[in-house]
Parts: C-alpha cells; sequence; structure tokens
C-alpha cells in the first residue's frame, strides 16, 4: 500500500515537473534559436516572454480540432496518442538521483528501475515510429503520407547506430539497469570514472555517435527530413491541428528530453570531481553570480521595464544559490542539480544544432546512417568488447 | 494477479490474431499483428523471461511489424475485396477448424500431463546473462549457423535488388 502511494506521488511530481519543463523548454529554444539569429526572439507576454508557453497551451487546447475528408478516423486520433505515450513511458525508469528520504520514507529519485532498463526505454522508443508513420497515413494527404514514410525509414536505420552505440558502455559497467549504470560510474566519485573517459576504451566515439543518432530518431535538424517544410509542407502532421498536434509537439521534446537524460555516458546524477575538493559549491557560485549579474544589470537597466523584472530574478537567483547551502535538502538537490546541468547540457546542444546546421539531402541522411555511421558502431563495439575482455 | 493478467492477455492475443484474418485492409491486419506481439510479449514476462519479452517487442513489434507497415504504405494497398467463398470452404471450415483444435488439445494433454504446471515466479533463468550464457555455450552451434542464415538471407535480398537495378 505505502509502495503504491509513493509510487503515485512520484508519478504525479515527475509528470508535473517534466510537462512544466517541456513547456518552458519551447520557450528556451525559441530564445536561444532568436540569440543566435540576433533577434530578440518572445518578448510581449510577461517579462521577457515568460509567459509565453501558457499562452500557447490556451491557444493551442483552444484551436478548432480538424479531421480531414476520406481519414481512417480511428487511426488519425489514436496516432498522437501513441507517439505521446510511448515517449512518457520511458521517462519512467530513467533515473533522476540516489536514494532519499522523505519524511521517514527512505526512496529512489526514480519511478522505477527495471533490470532491463536500457532495453525498456529503446523497446518503447522503438514502438514510436507507429505514431508518426500512422499518423502520416490516416491522413489521407500525400505530403503526410511522404513525411511519415520518410520518418519511419530514418528511424529504423538510425536505431542501428543507436542501439550499438549504447551497447558499448554497457559493456564496461557489466548491467542493463540504469540506475547501476549510473553507480557503477560513480566509482571514484571523479569524471574519470564516467563512461566517456572511463578505461579500458573511453567512450567518446558511441557518445557522439549516441547523439548523431538521437537527432536522427527525434526527427530534428540536421536530419528533420520528415517535416522539411520546403518540400512537405509539414510532413507526418501536416492535417493535424490544435491539441492533436501539441501532443505531437510534445512527444517529440519528450523524445529529446529523454535522450538527453539517457546519461550512460556522463554520469547520470554523478558529480564531475569529489565534494571533498569543492563539488558541492558549484551551484551556489553558478546561482550567486548569475544573481549579482542580473541586480546589476537591473541597477542600470537598458530597457524601462528591466528595472522591475531584472531585480527580482536577481533575488530568485541569490535565494537558490543560499538554498544550496542548507544541508538538510543538499542531499537530494546536488544530485538533482548535476542531473538537470548534463541533461540541459545535452539540450542546449541540441537547440544550438538546430540554429546552426542545415538540413540533409535524404540520400545523404540514408548513405551517413548505412555506410558511415554503422560500420564505425560496429568497430567500437568490437574494440570495446575485445579491450573489456583482455582487460578484465 | 499473475493468472488474471495472463488470462487478459491471452485472450487479447487471440482476439488480435482473428483480427489479423478477418480485417480487410492491410493496415489494420499489420496492428492486430502488432497486438499480437505486445500480448505475447507480456506472457513472455509473466512466465519470467524478461529478456525474451523486451526482445519481443524490439525485434518483432518494433522493427519487423515497422517494416511491414512501411511496406504496406509504400504500396498504398487498399482494401481487399471480399470474394465469394467456394462451397467446400463454406462446408467443411468449422468443422476442420474444430478437429484441428480438438487434435491440439488433445496433444497438448498427452505430452505435458498435471504434474508439470506452469507457475507463474518460478522461472528465474530469463535475465540477459542467463540468456547470454546459454547462447555462448550449450546453443553455441545453432547460435551460430542462424547468423550465417539471416547473413546469407541478406545476400540474397541484395543479389536480388541488384539484378532490378542492371
Amino acid at each position: 500500500m505505502e509502495f503504491i502511494v509513493i509510487s503515485l506521488i512520484k508519478a504525479a511530481v515527475v509528470l508535473a515537473v517534466l510537462l512544466t519543463t517541456l513547456a518552458y523548454l519551447q520557450w528556451v529554444e525559441r530564445k536561444v534559436i532568436a540569440h543566435i539569429q540576433v533577434r530578440p526572439g518572445p518578448y510581449r507576454v510577461g517579462p521577457h516572454g515568460l509567459l509565453q508557453p501558457l499562452a500557447d497551451v490556451i491557444k493551442l487546447i483552444t484551436k478548432e480540432d480538424l479531421m480531414p475528408p476520406h481519414a481512417s478516423k480511428l487511426l488519425f486520433v489514436a496516432a498522437p496518442f501513441i507517439s505521446v505515450t510511448t515517449a512518457l513511458i520511458s521517462i519512467s525508469v530513467i533515473p533522476f538521483g540516489p536514494a532519499i528520504t522523505v519524511a521517514g520514507h527512505r526512496t529512489w529519485m526514480q519511478l522505477t528501475d527495471l533490470s532491463m532498463g536500457v532495453l525498456f526505454v529503446l523497446a518503447v522508443s522503438s514502438m514510436g515510429v507507429y505514431g508518426i508513420a500512422l499518423a502520416g497515413w490516416a491522413s489521407n494527404n500525400k505530403y503526410a503520407l511522404l513525411g511519415g514514410l520518410r520518418s519511419s525509414a530514418q528511424m529504423i536505420s538510425y536505431e542501428l547506430p543507436l542501439s550499438l552505440a549504447i551497447a558499448s558502455p554497457l559493456l564496461l559497467s557489466n548491467t542493463l539497469s540504469l540506475r547501476e549504470l549510473v553507480e557503477s560510474q560513480s566509482a571514484t566519485g571523479s569524471v574519470l570514472s564516467w563512461n566517456i573517459l572511463h578505461g579500458p576504451f573511453p567512450q567518446i566515439f558511441s557518445f557522439v555517435i549516441f547523439l548523431i543518432s538521437a537527432f536522427a530518431e527525434t526527427n530534428r535538424i540536421p536530419f528533420d527530413l520528415p517535416e522539411a517544410e520546403n518540400e512537405l509542407v509539414a510532413g507526418y502532421h501536416t492535417e493535424y491541428s490544435g491539441f492533436k498536434f501539441a501532443m505531437f509537439y510534445l512527444g517529440e521534446y519528450v523524445g529529446v528530453t529523454l535522450n538527453s537524460a539517457m546519461l550512460l555516458f556522463l554520469g547520470g546524477w554523478v558529480a564531475p570531481w569529489p565534494a571533498a575538493y569543492g563539488s558541492g559549491l558549484v551551484p551556489t557560485l553558478l546561482f550567486a553570480a548569475a544573481g549579482v549579474i542580473a541586480l546589476s544589470h537591473g541597477l542600470r537597466p537598458a530597457r524601462r521595464r528591466d528595472r522591475y523584472s531584472l531585480p527580482v530574478f536577481g533575488i530568485v537567483f541569490l535565494a537558490i544559490a543560499v538554498l544550496f547551502l542548507l544541508p538538510v535538502v543538499q542531499g537530494w538537490l546536488l544530485p538533482l542539480f548535476w542531473f538537470l546541468a548534463k541533461t540541459g547540457a545535452l539540450l542546449f546542444t541540441f537547440i544550438w544544432v538546430r540554429g546552426t546546421l542545415p538540413r540533409f539531402r535524404y540520400d545523404q541522411l540514408m548513405g551517413f546512417a548505412w555506410k558511415f555511421l554503422f560500420p564505425i558502431a560496429v568497430v567500437n563495439l568490437l574494440v570495446t568488447g575485445l579491450l573489456v575482455a583482455w582487460f578484465s | 494477479m499473475d493468472g488474471i493478467l495472463f488470462l487478459i492477455f491471452a485472450v487479447v492475443a487471440v482476439l488480435c490474431g482473428i483480427n489479423v484474418v478477418v480485417q480487410t485492409h492491410p493496415i489494420s491486419s499489420a496492428i492486430s499483428l502488432i497486438g499480437v506481439m505486445g500480448s505475447l510479449a507480456v506472457l513472455y514476462l509473466l512466465l519470467g523471461a524478461e529478456f525474451l519479452a523486451v526482445a519481443q517487442v524490439i525485434v518483432y513489434a518494433g522493427a519487423v511489424m515497422v517494416l511491414f507497415v512501411f511496406v504496406i504504405m509504400l504500396l498504398n494497398a487498399g482494401a481487399e475485396a471480399r470474394k465469394g467463398r467456394s462451397f467446400m470452404v463454406q462446408l467443411l471450415g468449422v468443422p476442420l477448424l474444430v478437429a484441428l483444435l480438438g487434435l491440439l488439445a488433445y496433444f497438448v494433454q498427452r505430452l505435458f500431463p498435471q504434474t508439470v504446471l506452469v507457475q507463474f515466479g518460478k522461472f528465474t533463468g530469463g535475465g540477459a546473462r542467463e540468456v547470454g550464457r546459454a547462447l555462448f555455450t550449450t546453443y553455441l552451434l545453432p547460435f551460430e549457423v542462424t547468423s550465417v542464415l539471416i547473413l546469407i538471407a541478406i545476400l540474397g535480398a541484395i543479389v536480388l535488388a541488384r539484378k532490378e537495378l542492371e
């Protein structure tokens, strides 16, 4: 009974935090892309456009829900649900932090730990193709069909290098459970025991292969051919509007977050160097610096509205900095900070790449997967296996 | 709990299996087949074969069936028309089906007597470690022969595709 209650509470917290983060991730993406392209980005709704995600959600929910004529009704409705559900289910095995004690109950900062965790994520995300493929087929639209076809071909192709790249760090850590994977990388408590740098064969190559394949799996630039707007209007979600369209969007963002959160290589919630050398002070220093900068800019505002918004941000940042110093919350806040910092860095890379790289041509995309990534991933796996066998 | 889940997913598997045959549109049949694969994976999981369950989803539901759906979409196959069934099928179909099911039940009864009842949660050798060890020791030869067989199939596919190009 206690297990069920705790699990329900954890699921509710994870879902609420995740959905809010995703809404704001879209704001972050628009802001970052805007700054890359030297424009301010969303700025009208709330200070610095901070209420824009809320406005977008209201807009998407209240929009008219259209159904194209001669569409396959059941599949047309089911496709976005498949897309979101498969993406959300995989979050349940992601470990956010170590075991913590809340009000006398000891629990893990993870919904559940499966002995097949990594394979479970692969299995569920391989089911996500159906959402996109069926959406393209059920829409009764040539652009949508082509987008769905492209997407399924691309996701099948890139799943191979992705799985092979994931297999190599598993050889080093000798487990399939995501929690044990992270724990095996915290052996010395420093960056050297992360799989990306850990001997006998550092997984730097498989990390790069994983990252490239993750871009393709989530249909993002430079591999966003399924929704290439100059060729296919919007690809598989051409006919979708309102909340169903939002669900595809959500599915894509969850996929991106999930791929970033698959910290097989970067040591999960583990700090990059031991707390004895002051890794626990990093968040405090970072937030304090951000607070001081915001305050000093707020005192000499460049625009009139900054007079109020920047000092408020500065005080909030300083409060967070102090929060990280409290020993009561440090136990779970610090691992969470490192987890979010690593995930955030990877998410920023996703957005950064979107702002800088052009789209691949379709034959280049397929050739790249089969003639370059796949052989390299196989060689990487072979070398890793040989070295692990040699040194163990 | 295990028994209830087994019954639910066994029924779902059978219903989806029937639906594969009954549906006239290839896509609907393919989706029903995915349902069969998924229910089978749950049945494996209930019996303690975790690795097999996940492999079932990854390989069959996630790869093979995606290719099926992909090909159906690519060929843009329409719904099959129901043709008039032959007199023999209408006359003998149901009796033959009943006879087949009866024979199957009889042989299952004969081969697996009551003493070897399947029990949920008794089997623990279904993890990746155990399956890997079995594949590379006890079943090494069949495993390697199967991989060569698949390689031959891939080569055959390439040869056929090249012929078409020329």
